[in-house]
């Protein structure tokens, strides 16, 4: 199989600057269901480095590389044809919408009938705990709801790999544990790959993928 | 397309302030062939300085300007200083603030209607007190000095500047230098002023310049509060452009060349004005003076404002009541009847000058409200903000003073012949609009966490999709309440109304304004009643509608 059309993400020669400085470069395969951490304290570019990959790159930044997605370049994509789904620090669910609203939004505009998008909405809330809270307010779920929304609303999506921005650092113990399991569960049940941005120890092991350190 | 927009803004809004400039000054030099003025002469300034009191007409226009904006700066700085995270603050802040909404015209009236030798005021101390029987024969309204003048202006500044200082004190860390300021020993409002209010200041400078610019130059308070032999310069300004003698357009050209350098000079007072106090500040904090005591600042700063609230609404109670009184004799505090006579005369021609009002509100809001958000939009698709050159366009129309550019346009309207149309009147209003509508939606705007419009893209959405289905509803209550402020900024415009207007197209401000010289206080009640009512069902609505649209989404609730 002729390298540019493997499966995964490919990041080839991925260098982020800010004026003229290097703050990191990535160069780097990852396969299907496996997950690349990048391990760093902040300010080192590691965000920046999401950003560039799923194609919202501040003005600021300057990115340079290739990014390339089961065999397809996609560094000169916009980014809602990268199909990049992202997990924030913060849930950020759409306060506007209702919980169900969230994952409706989300969904591929391939399924078309208003039933069959909700009813795979609802379907999407079952696999992450949460089955029946379609009609809630997001605002009324507990810090944990929440950040399961969140993942069921990327998973959704069908996004061709995830991008994770220290999603676990506002979780406490407990709930970090939970929620960490349930993600890389789900991660490599639909087979994408991950790239997980962290400064904790802790999510580097859970994720046993490679480790890249960076700015240490 | 987007990047057509900011030119698109600086246009709408320095065109016509450079257009107007030229359509003033050239004539104020004779030239106008229109009306006869084929050579350039300086005969229009020597009818100009012939005029009768002209010296105390423009030092009534410049001590306004400067001593307005001394007076509100100054409360509004000791005001912060002393209460500033307190809960009185937060009592004080939301009793001022919607005073900002109510247009001047409809302020003076209700200072007018307390203060006055008849007014509320009198009524209440009379005659147990005072031992009238009669109104006393004193000229407090229209007085000499322009002193009712002047309070009018600070009572409609003062909540502009507060608002202006609230929003900049965010990027000043008041807390702590607060804090350091009084573990240092120094007095609450002696460590703010010292270690907050330089930085703050510099924030809200363009906002004071516009105070100066505006109060050397307003019309219609002046027509309502102002002394009246003579009057201020603006106002004489109106009379000789509306003179029936054309010829005296020429003249009044020449005045308004004349506002303009007293408006300048009032400017450059202030810029001497700000070295001193500065100096003085600097002394101070160098001399490391505490001011520990400082009970009594605080409390007359309190006072201040608290009056400020209260004098204004209780002027507005008072005008709502004398719509619907009956006989109200002096002395009685209260009116003997209630009839709804003034409002049964009043209502059959009323209607034209609301229609036009709204339309034209309506209008130049949704006009300007685009091309803010469009170039909002564009500033963070550049990834530049839009700095300071920007600003000073934003803050054109309302630096350059009305009086100066707006009659200019009003004679080149009337050489194109293109005058009292109301699309005209729409663009001339569009000018004043915007830079509100601007102000009040950027920093929201540029609040907004971006990470939600990335995600958004990430679920493949389009940036058209994202803009409709994620930030405008998210922001939803921002863009209608800077709307709202741009339709009460758009209801309160008189002078750009009366002159592109030219009496063809009126409103209920240029209504108002006009019946006050008549003195029927129940039909004055009523058009100041619809001036304060429009804005605030503007400001009912922009909180009304995201209510009902998220009712049950409590995030999107004010904060």
């Amino acid at each position: 199989m002729p390298e540019n059309s493997s499966p995964g993400l490919r990041l080839e020669k991925v260098r982020i600057g800010l004026n003229s400085r290097t703050l990191l470069s990535v160069d780097h395969h990852v396969g299907p269901a496996d997950t690349l951490t990048i391990m760093g304290p902040s300010g080192s570019g590691k965000s920046t480095l999401l950003a560039y990959i799923g194609g919202f790159l501040d003005q600021d930044f300057v990115g340079e590389g290739r990014v390339i997605c089961g065999g397809r370049d996609i560094t000169i994509l916009p980014a809602q044809e990268r199909h990049a789904g992202i997990l924030f620090q913060d849930p950020l669910l759409f306060p506007h919408m209702s919980v169900g609203g969230n994952l409706v939004f989300a969904l591929p505009a391939s399924v078309t009938t208003v039933r069959e998008r909700r009813t795979r909405a609802e379907a999407a809330l079952e696999d992450v705990g949460l089955g029946g809270l379609f009609d809630r307010d997001p605002e009324t779920l507990s810090g944990g709801q929440k950040a399961r929304v969140a993942l069921a609303r990327v998973l959704i999506s069908e996004p061709n790999f995830l991008l994770l921005d220290e999603p676990f650092s506002k979780l406490d113990m407990q709930l970090r544990d939970q929620i960490r399991t349930l993600v890389f569960e789900q991660a490599s049940r639909t087979r994408l790959p991950v790239i997980l941005v962290t400064h904790d120890e802790s999510d580097a092991r859970a994720a046993r993928g490679d480790v890249i350190e960076v700015g240490a | 397309m987007l990047r057509f927009f900011p030119a698109l803004a600086v246009a709408v809004l320095s065109l016509p302030i450079l257009a107007g400039l030229a359509g003033t000054v050239v004539p104020a030099f004779g030239y106008l062939p229109a009306l006869g003025g084929n050579t350039f002469s300086l005969a229009p300034f020597a009818d100009l300085f012939s005029q009768p009191g002209l010296v105390r007409s423009c030092i009534i226009a410049f001590a306004s300007g400067v001593l307005t904006a001394a007076i509100s700066v100054g409360l509004v700085a000791l005001f912060v200083a002393g209460w500033g995270q307190t809960r009185a603050f937060r009592f004080v802040e939301v009793s001022v603030s919607p005073l900002l909404a109510v247009p001047h015209a409809a302020a003076a009236f209700g200072l007018a209607f307390m203060i006055a030798p008849s007014g509320f005021l009198a009524r209440l101390l009379s005659p147990w007190a005072t031992g009238w029987t009669r109104p006393p024969d004193w000229l407090i309204v229209n007085d000499q000095l322009g002193l009712s003048l002047m309070a009018g202006l600070i009572v409609k500044e003062v909540p502009f500047l507060l608002l202006m200082t609230l929003a900049a004190l965010p990027q000043v860390p008041v807390t702590a230098s607060r804090r350091l300021a009084m573990t240092l020993g120094y007095g609450r409002v002696s460590g703010f002023l010292y270690t907050v209010w330089p930085s703050v200041y510099r924030q809200i400078r363009l906002a004071v310049f516009a105070v100066i610019a505006f109060a050397t130059s307003v019309v219609d308070m002046a027509i309502i509060l102002g002394p009246t032999t003579p009057a201020s310069l603006p106002v004489r300004l109106v009379e000789w452009m509306n003179d029936p003698d054309l010829s005296a357009r020429f003249m009044a050209s020449a005045g308004a060349v004349l506002q303009l350098g007293v408006t300048l000079s009032a400017l450059l007072f202030w810029l001497a004005i700000e070295r001193i106090a500065g100096q003085m500040l600097r002394l101070c904090t160098l001399r490391g003076r505490r001011f520990r005591t400082d009970a009594l600042a605080r409390r007359a700063a309190f006072t201040a404002m608290a009056l400020i609230a209260v004098i204004v609404f209780g002027g507005l109670g008072v005008l709502s009541l004398w719509s619907v009184s009956g006989l109200w004799q002096f002395p009685d505090v209260l009116p003997g009847s209630l009839s709804l006579r003034g409002w049964r005369q009043t209502i059959p021609r009323i209607g034209n000058p609301l229609w036009t009002t709204v339309t034209v509100g309506v209008a130049a809001t949704l006009l300007s409200g685009i091309l803010a958000i469009a170039c909002l939009a564009r500033e963070q698709q550049t990834g530049r903000s839009a700095g300071n050159q920007a600003l000073f366009f934003i803050y054109l129309p309302l630096l350059v003073p009305q009086a100066g550019f707006v009659f200019g346009l009003k004679l080149l309207l009337l050489y194109a012949e293109g005058g009292a149309t109301w699309s005209a009147l729409v663009l001339v209003h569009l000018v004043f609009v915007l830079p509100y509508v601007f102000l009040s939606l950027s920093a929201p705007w540029r609040a907004f966490d971006r990470r939600y419009e990335a995600i958004s893209a990430g679920l493949g959405k389009t940036a058209w999709t994202t803009f409709l289905a994620v930030r405008m509803p998210m922001l939803s209550r921002a863009i209608l309440t800077a709307l709202a402020v741009g339709f009460a900024v758009s209801v309160a415009q008189y002078l750009p109304t009366l002159l592109i207007g030219a009496g063809r197209l009126v409103t209920i401000t240029t209504e108002a304004v006009a019946l006050g010289a008549g003195g029927n206080r129940r039909v004055i009640g009523i058009y100041a009643f619809f001036q304060m009512v429009l804005p605030f069902l503007g400001f009912v609505l922009a909180a009304l509608v995201p209510a009902l649209l998220f009712r049950n989404r409590r995030a999107m609730k004010v904060a």
